[in-house]
């Protein structure tokens, strides 16, 4: 792919991502961060490529520790935010115990 | 080695995994599809690593197992265990992982770019992509170093307090300088003094540009940090070429920063002054001293019970102080027990309540409280002149009139919710002498139609409860 095509994709998304998050509730801006923060480690595909590489022993190791910094972001922010949309369920019931 | 993904199946399963995290985002326009599109989300991740193992030569399977198990294990424990009241530190925490994984990324490609597709055939990376990894590894040091400290800030490790230091402002506009001149250097030479030196200014600008920075202004903070952890990904995915990573740091990135737009606004300050810090001592401010003497009301528990029994409508206000004392189970419990008594009970959330986007709504979803009795500024804003009772909990600023009428004020201009206009209202507070996060005295404690209630908000609640129970 030539840089301008990369552009285009680029500056599309940012359209795209201008007109979802604004319609995104407000009562959702805390599970918005959690996800946001959870698919923004999809960084992990270059620490993948990274650890994956024969070539640089040191390369590797830095591909490691990165592939498992990004794991703790993707199911812990994945994680929460399912947590966090589990309780914004509908309610029907007046009252029950915490 | 020209191209790392030239493999037409790979690069569309990017792109399919792009796509879902956009559906991933608008999932989160109600809270009825967002489950949905949280499922879409790690659908789409799953994928994305999936296309890269597959269409990689893995060289090191076993190891890269325990690394995702071990990281996999650390984040969902995490997540499971951590209280609602800590979000705004766990997603700070969270941004400076990502911002450390692009580090990390950014320097492993420049010690192996054969591995990545982005040298030339003599060893030399390209110098398109020398640029893009200049600037993923400056924005991700900045991210990783800037949420560390608003991870301390948030987390109390740290005072809220601004630090600043003399000269601030040349010492951060000369360090940014340095750091694109380094960049721009990098092009035509690509040894490594410029590129480490490159990293280790930009962890240091994340440090000094987030210290000068008060507790209160952690939500503007938050956000932006949230954004620049999306433009971090989206430079790495330039120089890999993967449309997943450009798609996902569009996103990641305009919502950062649309999120930092709300919040600013909500301010009523400029992105530009929250930046240059400062704002939000304990010091006393223009007002602070005149608090002890005018006179006030205070109010007992049974008061307020009374009160509120009483009422056709009450609304609760709540804020920062609600969630530190961790008073919304027995909020919901108050609001139950008039609800059958008949009353009508609201909620309204102003959008820098608390210290994080939406901080407040998650905390009362916790408490089981129906979404749809809890609303926005702009929506219920015009109730209050209708309503009995505004009953505040750890607000404060997001109350003040002084924001509507007196021009000196520091926070005049900022939207404030109108709780005044209301018949009575109950103040709840820890005492007369804190006077919130921008250190001004809020008129509002001293009107004719304001019982105090001084307390611990929870316990004050509970009582309240009991009184209720009578």
């Amino acid at each position: 792919m030539d840089f301008i095509s990369i552009l285009s994709i680029f500056v599309l998304a940012c359209c795209v991502g201008y007109y979802v998050v604004w319609s995104v509730t407000p009562a959702l801006h805390t599970p918005l961060m959690a996800v946001t923060n959870a698919i923004s480690s999809v960084i992990i595909v270059g620490a993948l490529i990274a650890s994956a590489a024969a070539g640089s022993a040191t390369s590797k190791w830095l591909g490691l520790v990165a592939v498992a910094l990004a794991s703790v972001n993707i199911f812990g922010g994945f994680a929460v935010t399912a947590r966090m949309l589990a309780m914004y369920k509908k309610k029907d019931r007046p009252a029950q115990g915490k | 080695m020209e191209q790392v993904v030239a493999n037409p199946w790979a690069m569309l399963a990017y792109l399919v995994a792009g796509v879902c995290f956009i559906l991933a985002l608008r999932g989160l326009s109600s809270p009825t599809s967002s489950r949905r599109g949280n499922r879409f989300g790690m659908f789409g991740m799953a994928l994305a690593v999936a296309t890269t193992l597959v269409t990689h030569q893995i060289a090191s399977l076993p190891e890269i197992g325990v690394a995702i198990l071990i990281g996999g294990l650390v984040g969902f424990v995490t997540a499971r265990r951590i209280a609602m009241t800590a979000m705004p530190q766990l997603v700070a925490a969270f941004h400076s992982l990502v911002g450390l994984a692009a580090v990390l990324v950014a320097i492993a490609a420049y010690l192996n770019p054969d591995a990545f597709g982005i040298a030339e055939p003599d060893g030399a990376i390209h110098q398109v992509s020398r640029i893009e990894m200049g600037l993923g590894i400056a924005i991700g040091a900045i991210t990783f170093s800037g949420s560390v400290i608003a991870f301390l800030k948030l987390n109390g490790n740290m005072s809220g307090k601004p630090i600043l230091l003399p000269g601030r402002h040349i010492i951060n506009l000369g360090t940014l300088g340095l750091i694109v001149g380094l960049i721009a250097y990098f092009v035509t030479d690509q040894s490594p003094w410029i590129f480490f030196t490159a990293t280790a200014l930009s962890f240091v600008i994340g440090f000094l540009l987030i210290i000068p920075i008060g507790g209160a202004d952690m939500p503007v903070v938050v956000s932006m940090l949230n954004s620049y952890s999306g433009w971090a990904a989206a430079a790495m995915g330039f120089t890999l070429h993967n449309t997943a990573m450009i798609i996902t740091g569009a996103l990641v990135g305009s919502s950062g920063a649309i999120l930092s737009y709300i919040m600013c606004r909500a301010m009523n300050r400029s992105f530009i002054s929250v930046i240059a810090g400062g704002f939000g001592g304990d010091s006393g401010g223009p007002a602070g001293a005149a608090a002890i003497d005018r006179p006030w009301k205070r109010g007992s528990a049974e008061d307020a019970a009374f009160l509120m029994s009483q009422a056709n409508q009450v609304i609760i206000v709540p804020g920062y102080g609600m969630a530190v004392a961790q008073a919304q189970h027995a909020l919901r419990e108050m609001a139950d027990q008039l609800k059958a008594e008949g009353v009508t009970v609201k909620y309204a959330i102003h959008p820098v309540a608390g210290r994080m986007p939406g901080h407040m709504n998650v905390l009362l979803a916790e408490a089981n409280v129906p979404y749809d009795e809890v609303f926005e500024l702009e929506d219920i804003n015009s109730e209050f002149a209708q309503t009995d009772v505004a009953f505040v909990i750890g607000a404060n600023d997001v109350t003040n009139p002084a924001a509507k009428t007196d021009r000196t004020s520091p926070i005049y201009g900022m939207p404030v919710l109108d709780v005044e206009k209301a018949k009575t209202v109950l103040f709840v507070k820890r005492s007369m002498g804190g006077v919130g996060y921008a250190g001004i005295d809020n008129d509002v404690f001293y009107r004719d139609n304001t019982m105090m209630l001084l307390g611990d908000a929870k316990k004050m609640v509970e009582e309240i409860v009991k009184a209720l129970g009578h």
